[in-house]
């Protein structure tokens, strides 16, 4: 049988980025091949490629064995490939019939093809499962649902092949269950699906085949039945990494940090932190783990002071700071905070590294009196934290933009734990940093845990909550599901981690 | 108060409002589609100064007309230019824009007719006058009736355009595919742009758009609410149709009543100059500043919210 | 697709602004051209009157002083990422606090009525840009359209305030009397006191505090705490308030300091050389300011030289419209117009021939 699409010889670069070298990959029709890699591995460009939204340097692409040109995404659409992207590409004020038709109005007005994308909505979600309602406004629906919209809009346009690019990442467990008997539907039907994904998890539970790609390359390609998370962790890291960092066991002191009864509410009124207690002592490590969206981020800006508790207390070294809200007094009484995305908050890319290195310290008396800031002494202290933490290049002038994403990470570590903090709050500690630098992070965490410091820890990867933290939280839903010892076993984890408890607190 | 004025106020109402609600119309089509326009009083002041000088040349208004689009188009394309391909800020451009326009027309007006940027007076025949359609006379001079009638219809052929223009773009922006499309990339240019629609074409369609609405209005100043162009003649009217554009909140109708709300203030301001109220003079300054007043209370969020387009002002870039 | 690569600092911040400029000054020449002129005889007598003679000097360096101010109010602002585009408004405004002090504390020495009126000036054009500063901060409504609508407030109030109360009764010139007590004297005026013959132009010590505003912008963002704060935010909102920088007082200390800025404006021209309150006196000084930040990168070294350029265009721009009359003084705003497209909108325009030129070079 012909494959319903193959890229032969794909390239792609990004000024000094080799995003796509030389991938050869074929797509059986009716078929769910998954394309997995770390961040940045290039499955997104390689796909983006396909269907038209960049050009490739060099390659060919062949959709049911006819060699295309593949100029833009119209392109794309008039061969029967429709994406669905990671950023849902929809225009909120309008309503689901308004985004399904946009670009395949079919006339210069658009009354017609109205009507007819709510009668073709109405069949497709009869057929696959796709109940939204084509009169709501796409901006007020949930994420679940808007994810159906993207479907709809690539089905309505007529897609033979769908490409679905991390497409969990935004989900609850129970909307990824949905999702997957929708995409199992539409493989049944002979539909074509591509789905990109970082978790191994995924991959097993719905793929028939999958494609390994690691820095640009495509270093795999296997039958889903005929491989295990093992051989595809290792393809995907390319050595076999154990995770496991050497340490011994804590030895907890006083509490540090109490959280007490913490609810956090979003704009709309929605309990996005919803009554979590627990505590951080010193020489501990606690780490919360969650799918990303659970309420971790909010919770570490209440705890950090960025945001203030709608009710509930956080009280820091026996004092009630919840309500003061104020980072920067709560950096003084030394509290230091390793944000969950650096390149928006931890640094700022466009000052020197110098500067980003006394981000959320600039106030201290030792970098200037007053009101002044000594600009020699500013320097010295980033040159002392590259040294501390073996930033490269060990340049302090050098633009913050201009350093890798580990080295970004260890500055931000070196400036926070510089401080001697009794608390370090931070998030995805090693996020999109590589191996090298994931385990230097590791290791200076334990230390600061051994020299008798609290640290909380919040995570999506729950290797990293599994080999660092003493005890586990689980959020879920913005409340705390558990707690669990620092050794619980990963499948009783990830049971607490869909919502899945026998001891809900 | 003299009531007997009230027609001509009202009249003149609807003759102030002509300019505003071209310009604000141009606003509308650009920003929905994702540009802002700060630029609307320059465009409207070339408008105005290509217009009276072609409508000289010529001694024809449409001929003036014509011209007046064009320029404007003209430097709408430098907008769109800045905007779309270069990605440079908008309302740096929209400034360039004003300020290009505020110097070249005098400086080519001085140059070319030598009275300070001023064109030479246009004749009846080469202005856009009041439609003269058969027995407008004998109706004006009717009594009450007359009077009604000579509010609405003793205006130029450009005023009935400019109020034509409102359910029209009302309705190309709501019922036809090029109105979704640009609605859409006004909000979200990368949902566009993977529908496999172009957003730089849709832009430029809404900027060329904006620049033929405003060339109009231009055309309007000169030749038929004056007749000749001045230096600075469209006297901060670009930005008072963006403050109505903004009273609208990016919406046809609305900004129709928001541009008559501020037509009719300052066709009051005109007559009132120098009235009494009491003893107190009412000043003409209030009517002047009371549009810019009233946008800020509104932006402000005293009365209502007004919340422009989501992705207007921020250039579209397919970098990661 | 122009890649975003990197260009040695050199490039970034001497070719690119020269080239940027060098078109805008071909274009300007271009409607020079048109005009039936000749361009570069128009540039030598614009430059022979700018820089032919000490008192060309003296005029152009008293234009400097209004656009030095009406630059760094628009630099300032945009540091904490605020686009500024009220400073003309602000100015104008000033110019009531100047009068205000001025005329009404008569009473007092000229020393301490001086001083006075120059807070005094800041201070009202602070005001002026607080308030669009707190309606951003606080209430969510674009700077660039508040200070826009406030630059038309300020034209409305400020022709109705000199109209019905600072001119004297009788008068016909829209203007306030004379300010006395207040006034600070030209350079020939000073000089005549001590018997130098300096040339006679309006150039008088306010040049001195525009200097130190420059020095004082450059200490403030480079070497304080506040400046740190002023910058993280205009460069990442989300940044700042993870470090505790709380972003709506900064924006509105940033506001007024900026207003505070353009307001000195009052100082060079209503206390000096208007000599009192004249209506729209600001003669479009502020938007000038946006041409002088852009085209000094919002630099305050860079905004002293973009003023003096600027100097030497309207000084030199008035001895041309003198000896060429076909050449109207608007060509002045027709170059600051073409200088804000190309210096601003269009700044990256040569980037990617640039780039690629420099990748070429490298390889």
């Amino acid at each position: 049988m012909t494959p319903a699409i193959e890229l032969i010889g794909i390239d792609k670069r990004f000024g000094e980025v080799h995003a796509n070298n030389n991938v050869t990959l074929s797509i059986a029709q009716g078929s769910i091949h998954g394309i997995i890699g770390e961040n940045g591995a290039g499955k997104s460009t390689l796909m983006s490629i396909l269907f038209g939204f960049y050009a490739a340097d060099k390659g060919e692409i062949k959709v049911r064995g006819e060699p295309v040109k593949i100029r833009s995404s119209s392109d794309a659409i008039a061969l029967g490939i429709g994406m669905v992207h990671q950023h849902f590409m929809l225009v909120d004020p309008f309503t689901v019939l308004e985004n399904v038709v946009l670009g395949a109005e079919g006339g210069a007005l658009i009354g017609p093809a109205l009507d007819k994308a709510r009668a073709e909505l109405n069949r497709l979600s009869h057929e696959y499962e796709l109940d939204v309602d084509p009169d709501a406004i796409v901006g007020e629906l949930p994420v679940g649902l808007q994810q159906r919209v993207e479907i709809l809009k690539a089905l309505f346009k007529g897609a033979e092949v769908l490409i679905l690019d991390e497409p969990t990442g935004v989900l609850t467990p129970d909307e990824a269950d949905h999702l997957f008997r929708i995409l199992a539907t539409l493989r049944d039907q002979g539909k074509t699906v591509i789905f990109i994904t970082h978790k191994l998890r995924e991959i097993m539970a719905i793929t028939d085949h999958v494609a390994v790609m690691r820095r640009g390359e495509l270093v795999a390609d296997f039958e889903t039945a005929k491989t295990n998370v093992e051989d595809l962790a290792e393809a995907m890291v390319g050595r076999r990494v154990l995770l496991r960092v050497e340490k011994g066991p804590s030895q907890p002191g006083e509490v540090v940090l109490e959280v007490k009864n913490v609810s956090w509410a979003d704009r709309i009124g929605v309990a996005r932190v919803d009554n979590v207690s627990f505590n951080v002592r010193k020489g501990e490590i606690v780490g919360i783990a969650g799918v990303s969206g659970n309420g971790q981020s909010e919770l570490l800006d209440v705890i950090a002071g960025i945001t203030r508790p709608k009710s509930g207390d956080v009280i820091f070294e026996g004092k009630g700071v919840g309500q003061l809200a104020d980072p920067q007094y709560l950096r003084r009484e030394g509290l230091a905070h390793v944000p969950e995305d650096r390149q928006h908050r931890g640094l700022i890319t466009s000052f020197d590294a110098s500067e980003s290195g006394i981000l959320g310290w600039h106030f201290e008396e030792s970098l200037g009196r007053g009101f002044k800031l000594d600009r020699a002494k500013v320097i010295a202290r980033g040159a002392e934290e590259m040294a501390q933490f073996d930033v490269r290049p060990a340049n302090p002038l050098l633009k913050s933009a201009k350093f890798s994403g580990g080295n970004q990470q260890k500055l931000i570590l070196a400036r926070e734990i510089g401080s001697n903090p009794d608390l370090l709050i931070v998030g995805q500690p090693t996020r999109g940093v590589d191996i090298g630098a994931i385990e230097f992070i590791h290791r200076r965490l334990i230390e600061l845990r051994d020299q008798g410091k609290a640290i909380l820890l919040v995570s999506v990867e729950l290797d990293e909550i599994r080999s660092l933290s003493d005890r586990i939280l689980v959020m879920f839903a913005g409340r705390v599901m558990g707690e669990r010892p620092g050794t619980a076993d990963e499948r009783e984890l990830g049971l607490l981690m869909a919502g899945v408890s026998k001891d809900a607190a | 108060m003299d009531l007997s004025l009230l027609p001509e106020i009202l009249s003149s109402t609807i003759r102030m409002s002509v300019p505003l609600i071209l310009a604000c119309l141009a606003g509308l089509w650009s920003e929905r589609s994702g540009i802002v326009d700060i630029g609307l009083e320059g465009k409207m002041l070339v408008g105005a100064f290509a217009s009276a000088c072609a409508a000289a040349y010529f001694q024809s208004a449409w001929m003036g007309l014509l011209f007046a689009i064009v320029i404007s188009v003209a430097m709408s394309l430098v907008h769109g230019y800045a905007s779309i391909n270069q990605r440079g800020n908008q309302v740096v451009s929209g400034v360039a824009i004003n300020m290009l326009a505020a110097g070249l027309c005098v400086v080519l007006g001085n140059t070319w007719y030598g009275e300070g940027g001023r064109t030479p007076a246009l004749a009846v025949t080469m202005r856009f006058m009041s439609i003269d359609f058969p027995g407008h006379d004998a109706l004006f001079a009717m009594p009450v009736v007359g009077a009604i009638a000579k509010i609405f219809l003793d205006h130029s052929i450009l005023t009935y355009v400019a109020f034509a223009m409102v359910p029209l773009s009302a309705w190309a922006l709501a019922k036809t595919r090029f109105g979704l499309r640009l609605r859409a990339v006004g909000e979200n240019p990368q949902a566009v742009d993977t529908a496999g629609i172009s957003v730089a074409k849709l832009r430029y369609q809404a900027v060329i758009i904006a620049g033929i609405l405003c060339g109009i209005a231009g055309s309007f100043l000169a030749t038929s609410l004056s007749a000749s162009f001045v230096r600075d003649m469209s006297a901060g009217r670009g930005f008072m149709a963006l403050a109505a554009l903004i009273f609208a909140n990016w919406r046809a109708w609305p900004a129709l009543f928001a541009c008559l709300l501020f037509g009719f203030l300052q066709a009051i301001g005109n007559f009132l100059q120098g009235a009494h109220l009491g003893s107190f003079e009412i000043p003409v300054q209030f009517f002047n500043s009371l549009p810019y007043v009233m946008t800020v209370v509104l932006l402000a969020g005293f009365i209502g919210k007004s919340v422009p387009p989501k992705a207007s002002g921020i250039p579209y870039t397919k970098d990661r | 697709m122009a890649a975003r690569g990197d260009l040695p600092a050199w490039v970034d911040i001497g070719v690119i602004p020269l080239l940027n400029l060098t078109i805008a000054l071909v274009v300007a020449g271009l409607v020079v051209v048109i005009i039936g002129e000749n361009p570069f005889q128009a540039l030598s007598i614009m430059l022979n009157g700018a820089l032919g003679s000490l008192k060309g000097w003296s005029y152009m360096t008293y234009y400097a002083t209004n656009f030095i101010f009406t630059g760094l109010a628009v630099a300032v602002a945009f540091h904490a990422g605020l686009f500024n585009i009220g400073g003309e408004g602000q100015a104008y405004v000033a110019g009531l606090g100047a009068a205000m002090a001025g005329l009404g504390l008569e009473f007092l020495p000229w020393w301490l009525v001086i001083p006075s009126a120059i807070i005094a000036s800041a201070a009202f054009g602070a005001f002026w840009a607080w308030v669009p500063g707190y309606l951003q901060a606080k209430r969510g409504s674009h700077i660039v359209i508040t200070t826009i609508m406030f630059n038309f407030i300020a034209l409305s109030l400020m022709s109705y305030l000199i109209n019905h109360v600072f001119r004297p009764l009788g008068k016909m010139s829209v203007e306030s009397r004379a300010i006395d007590a207040g006034y600070i004297p030209s350079f020939r005026e000073l000089g005549r006191m001590i018997g130098i013959t300096a040339p006679n132009t309006p150039l008088n010590p306010v040049i001195f505090l525009a200097l130190m505003s420059a020095f004082g912008v450059w200490y403030l963002l480079w070497r304080t705490k506040l400046g740190y704060e002023i910058r993280t935010v205009g460069a990442n909102m989300d940044a700042a308030v993870y470090a505790g920088i709380r972003p709506q007082r900064i924006i509105m200390i940033t506001m007024a300091i900026s207003g505070g800025l353009a307001g000195l404006l009052a100082a060079n021209e209503v206390l000096s050389a208007q000599h009192r309150l004249v209506l729209e006196y600001v003669q479009g000084a502020g938007f000038v300011g946006i041409a002088v930040a852009l085209m000094g990168r919002n630099h305050p070294f860079g905004i002293i030289l973009a003023a003096m350029l600027f100097g030497m265009l309207y000084q030199g721009g008035t001895e041309l419209s003198f000896e060429r009359p076909l050449i109207s003084r608007d060509m002045i705003v027709v170059i600051q117009g073409l200088v804000i497209l190309f210096m601003g909108a269009l700044e990256q325009a040569f980037r990617p021939a640039l780039l690629r030129y420099f990748a070429r070079a490298g390889d």
